[in-house]
């Protein structure tokens, strides 16, 4: 079957989220915006309680199908659900969205890598009475893309039966608020065994409240300014032997399970990045219209391009690149509620929709001129925020590779 | 739901054009635009697959239903094979279509069954003007009415199979809207020129045709004396485009990558160049998210959505530029060799540029 109808539980949970948006978001854009760092908690607790309501919440879902009135088996729609919400949210404010309470990016670390046991124990922090947050920390100053460049080293005292993490990580989104502001965690990637490159590299669950890593610096960033961004130093972090993720074997063996965890989790995630790019190109393409249509400029859908103007045409491929990006994003999450292997489909949709983001964005500050320009209308916010969709969680350079990997049917090795 | 797996019955359509398009189409393509040319065998075995007949109701002689999702889904199977000769295969639609989307129930049951039950049957339709901002909405080939009668003056131009067809569908602008009339060949007024030399598609022959004055019954009007709306026959012209352009580029990305992989360079393969990798992912994203907004378009017009027309004109756009993008690049992939007539990636840059301007070429 080919088909295109929304579901109801996702139009529903639209109705209500864009309400939110427009309620608790846009109204405090521009504030949170100027005063960097400081934390939007009314837009934290809100959604603490909401999502503990509807169970919503972590970046990698696991539901027991629903059943219909027949009781046959609905189909399972809960990665749509996401990328539907966080599309919503970015639509209000991309930098808020990433203050939402919950797991994160680090809940979506420990499910792609944990135990069903190491699930339960790390991820019920997120249901809890208070609010409280998950990330990951992967990159570090000479290590960005080529993640196996890594030197956060973890030994085991086998004696006391610890890890001992020692290392500096950067640009750890949440980083400040997943340590200092509740009961939240970080999973740290260290290696194990500093020789063998990927092979080595392991997730490390750092609970909040643990001694011997501290948050070294929140940076000043050009947009998304609302979110914290963390540089945190491990110096003899001391980790219990069980909150290294993953089974026994995979933990003792040379294998490059760890560094594949790692990347079946940004599969995962790469679809839900694209939609936080689709909200805030939409964001801008909607009020680019509303602007023009107040100068009585409206597009003329259906001419030959001969006959449009050049803002017609700017704006109609806009509304082609926008739409197309947002189909990529729902079949890679379609994908992946269906179990199919979606890394191709989840790289395509993070390569275009950075790229549309970034062209729309651009553009439509162009054709606004000095009104775009201005802090006047959020358009020159939303352009700030817009440009990291093209590079944290895998940069459009990087998503590029591993779709011509995937159609080329090459390896790592066969191209760098 | 969402949901982008073909069911059953699309498969098997998908499965039995492919072949088509794999053993009969796609051997015959080079010596077809090289002799400008394409077998009429060929062509009315591309017929016999029954694609317009599974796309109308059995009343009129088909045992289908219209369905522009199915549409799109055959029409870049066979686009793959060649371009001109799904052109040349889908020509008498281009006559049927718009009477099963637009027609009286008396135009239906009289003109259908004849083109739907017969062998690749002599019917065409004439839309495309030879001006630079040629626009399906804003047609220079009048009708006039006169009495009982209308009077049929304009030249068209891009008209397949214009020197053997029987009966065409003239789309002219009454009253300042585009309207098809249905006139048959031979009367007197028309002239049909030579046959039109073109950038590609030279498989398929195309004419100018001229209408100095003609008179028709009112009657033959589509949808009868009070005419119809134009509008979702210009949808179904824009998604066959969009869906063949989507063909053509996906037999372009797939010649680049075999030949990238291939082909030695500083000790290497081409494609493990990051420059050909980064050109040929890209290409592969673009046709991918090009593909989803038209089936979407198309699911749209289906179901009778709202936006359906807007989505249909953005697809078409959408693909115009990406077939552009795509065939170009799939040269350059090729280098000097992909320059060379041997080759077919020429071919289908010629075609590439094709989609943006010949909305009316073909219908699904």
């Amino acid at each position: 079957m080919i088909e295109f109808e929304t579901p109801k539980p996702i139009s529903q949970q639209s109705l209500v989220l864009k309400t939110v948006a427009e309620n608790m978001m846009r109204p405090v854009s521009r504030y949170f915006d100027e005063h960097e760092h400081e934390i939007p908690w009314e837009y934290i607790n809100f959604m603490h309680m909401a999502m503990k309501a509807t169970g919503a919440g972590s970046l990698a879902p696991k539901e027991a199908p629903k059943k219909d009135a027949e009781g046959k088996e609905r189909p399972r729609i809960s990665y749509q659900i996401l990328a539907f919400m966080l599309e919503m949210l970015s639509w209000g404010d991309v930098g808020i969205y990433l203050c939402t309470p919950g797991g994160g990016l680090g809940a979506a670390a420990v499910q792609s890598n944990g135990t069903p046991e190491q699930n339960a124990k790390f991820l019920a922090r997120f249901g809890e009475e208070k609010p409280a947050f998950g990330s990951m920390a992967m990159t570090e100053s000479q290590a960005g893309s080529d993640t196996s460049a890594i030197r956060t080293t973890a030994v085991l005292d086998k004696e006391k039966n610890q890890w001992v993490l020692n290392g500096e990580k950067i640009f750890v989104t949440g980083g400040q608020k997943s340590l200092l502001e509740g009961n939240g965690l970080v999973v740290v990637w260290a290696t194990i065994d500093p020789s063998t490159g990927r092979a080595g590299m392991r997730p490390f669950v750092v609970e909040a409240g643990t001694p011997g890593i501290k948050v070294t610096k929140v940076e000043h960033k050009m947009g998304i300014r609302a979110s914290d961004t963390a540089s945190l130093v491990l110096q003899d972090c001391r980790l219990p032997f069980e909150n290294i993720l993953g089974s026994p074997e995979v933990i003792q063996e040379k294998t490059s399970a760890g560094f594949k965890g790692a990347m079946a989790t940004f599969d995962a995630t790469r679809p839900l990045i694209g939609a936080t790019a689709v909200g805030v190109a939409r964001a801008t393409l909607e009020l680019l219209k509303e602007l023009l249509a107040k100068e009585g400029i409206i597009i003329r859908y259906g001419l030959p391009r001969q006959k449009l103007t050049n803002i017609e045409r700017e704006v109609i491929d806009m509304e082609v690149m926008l739409r197309s990006a947002w189909l990529l994003v729902i079949k890679a999450v379609w994908m992946a509620d269906n179990c199919k292997p979606n890394s191709l489909e989840a790289s395509m949709s993070k390569v275009r929709g950075g790229d549309v983001v970034t062209k729309i964005t651009q553009r439509a500050i162009e054709i606004m001129g000095p009104i775009g320009y201005s802090q006047d209308l959020l358009l020159e916010k939303w352009f700030r925020d817009a440009k990291i969709s093209d590079i944290y969680e895998g940069t459009g350079q990087i998503n590029r590779l591993i779709v011509a990997r995937n159609i080329l049917g090459y390896s790592g090795r066969d191209l760098r | 739901m969402y949901s982008f797996e073909p069911n059953e019955e699309q498969k098997m359509l998908i499965d039995t054009v492919s072949r088509f398009a794999h053993s009969n189409l796609r051997p015959a393509s080079h010596d077809a635009d090289e002799e400008g040319l394409m077998p009429l065998d060929l062509i009315k075995k591309g017929w016999e697959l029954g694609v317009l007949q599974a796309s109308t109701p059995e009343a009129y002689g088909g045992f289908g239903e219209h369905s522009s999702v199915n549409g799109v889904l055959a029409a870049e199977e066979m686009a793959w094979g060649d371009l001109a000769g799904t052109l040349a295969v889908m020509v008498p639609g281009l006559f049927a279509v718009p009477i099963l989307l637009a027609g009286s129930e008396e135009q239906k049951s009289e003109y259908l069954p004849p083109v739907v039950e017969g062998d690749w049957p002599p019917y065409t339709a004439a839309i495309i003007e030879q001006y630079y901002d040629y626009d399906p909405n804003e047609l220079r080939t009048t009708a006039t009415l006169d009495g009982d009668d209308l009077i049929l003056t304009g030249e068209k131009s891009y008209v397949p199979f214009a020197n053997e067809t029987k009966t065409m569908l003239v789309f002219a602008s009454l009253k300042g809207q585009t309207q098809g009339i249905i006139v048959p060949n031979g009367l007197s007024g028309i002239n049909i020129g030579e046959r039109q030399k073109l950038l590609g598609i030279n498989a398929l022959p195309v004419f100018q045709v001229k209408f100095d004055e003609v008179r028709i019954p009112s009657a033959n009007r589509l949808g009868g004396i009070n005419g119809h709306d134009f509008s979702p026959i210009l949808a179904s012209y824009w998604l066959a485009t969009s869906a063949m352009a989507l063909g053509v580029s996906k037999a372009a990305l797939e010649y680049a990558i075999d030949y990238a992989k291939d082909r030695d360079v500083f000790g290497m393969k081409v494609a493990q160049k990051q420059s050909i990798a980064f050109m040929l992912a890209e290409m592969a994203t673009e046709i991918e998210a090009i593909r989803t907004l038209t089936w979407e378009a198309a699911w749209m017009l289906d179901t009778g959505k709202e936006d359906a027309y807007k989505e249909a004109y953005l697809a078409h756009t959408g693909a115009a530029d990406m077939a552009m993008m795509v065939t170009d690049r799939a040269l350059q992939i090729l280098g000097g060799h992909g320059y060379i007539r041997e080759h077919p990636v020429e071919k289908w840059m010629r075609e590439g540029r094709s989609f943006s301007l010949l909305v009316g070429m073909t219908i699904i």
